[in-house]
């Protein structure tokens, strides 16, 4: 596992109070992991934050699961 | 009860009666405050007067640059929070319908409504981290009852109270409260004035038989504020005296 996936997910475990188990790939904020609209935003409020960049709004509501996450960080970390 | 020590507050209008009397009551139980305000003058006497943990914070709020720009300052002054959030600025561009202007309608709706509504935004995001925050809108009974000759004004602090609504409800869970204090007729340099004929025709309407006093509004706000109203959001506090029971 990258060293962002590793991040991203103790920040969704830390965030949610969710199992680590639960916090796969293909894991949706919201269907799967009992997130609201307001937990989402704070979600990426908190992946602003941890990896130091700046998550566009068209761009945060695309991300809608933990790979997304992962994906949109990579891309921006080069 | 009603202890604030340790928190931060930014009261906009703060030179005014009302704001004045808010930003000293926070204050006086415990908290750091940041005064805002147009007046540098009179901020800077008010923060001389409160001494330790009072800043000055100017910005005018027709400007949407300013206002982002206040709310860094004030977090920057206070020490990099903003526990509570006073949105108590505001003005009057009074006349009847046919006679207002639309400059008239946008300065109210801008700082009276907008302004509130960036700070409450740039607020929002701190006291989600925090888990803790209070946001305070200051509306007025007109803002319920209308008022002719205020279609503006009326509308500005209507405004205010459905944004409240909203807010508390989006931000609930994070324990932050929203809440609007509608104060009746208040005595300020703003009722200052009115000739006596003018002031008893309006006290006769007052139940109470006076009109109200920048701190009854101050004492409602520190509630609002205070740890012991956790549980009070979405609420518009009329504090007149029973003017209008609403």
């Amino acid at each position: 596992m990258s060293d962002v996936a590793e991040r991203v997910k103790k920040i969704v475990v830390e965030h949610l109070g969710v199992e680590e188990a639960k916090v796969t790939d293909t894991a949706s904020f919201i269907d799967d992991l009992g997130a609201d609209s307001l937990d989402t935003v704070e979600l990426v409020m908190a992946f602003e934050e941890e990896f130091g960049i700046e998550i566009p709004d068209d761009a945060a509501e695309k991300i809608l699961t933990v790979k997304d996450a992962i994906d949109f960080i990579s891309s921006k970390q080069g | 009860m009603f202890d604030l020590s340790g928190k931060t507050a930014l009261v906009t209008g703060a030179s005014g009666g009302i704001g004045a009397a808010i930003a000293r009551t926070l204050h006086g139980k415990g908290a750091k405050v940041a005064l805002h305000g147009t007046k540098v003058e009179a901020l800077a006497a008010l923060a001389a007067e409160l001494g330790e943990n009072a800043v000055v914070v100017p910005a005018n709020l027709s400007d949407p640059a300013q206002v982002e720009d206040l709310f860094k300052k004030a977090e920057a002054a206070l020490g990099g929070t903003v526990d509570i959030l006073v949105n108590n600025a505001g003005l009057t561009r009074d006349g009847l319908i046919l006679r207002m202007k639309d400059e008239d309608w946008d300065s109210v709706i801008n700082v009276n409504l907008t302004a509130g509504f960036r700070l409450a935004r740039a607020a929002v995001k701190g006291m989600m981290k925090r888990r803790w925050g209070r946001i305070i809108g200051i509306t007025s009974v007109v803002g319920v009852t209308g008022n002719p000759g205020q279609v503006n004004y009326a509308a500005s602090k209507a405004g205010m109270i459905g944004m409240s609504k909203a807010l508390a409800q989006e931000v609930a869970t994070r324990g932050i409260t929203v809440n609007a204090v509608a104060p009746g007729m208040i005595a300020t340099a703003m009722t200052d004035v009115l000739n006596d004929a003018q002031k008893e025709a309006m006290n006769s309407r007052i139940p109470a038989g006076r009109l109200g006093t920048p701190d009854d509004i101050a004492a409602a706000v520190l509630y609002l504020a205070s740890n012991e109203a956790a549980y009070v959001t979405g609420q518009t506090l009329h504090v007149n005296g029973g003017m209008a029971m609403i």
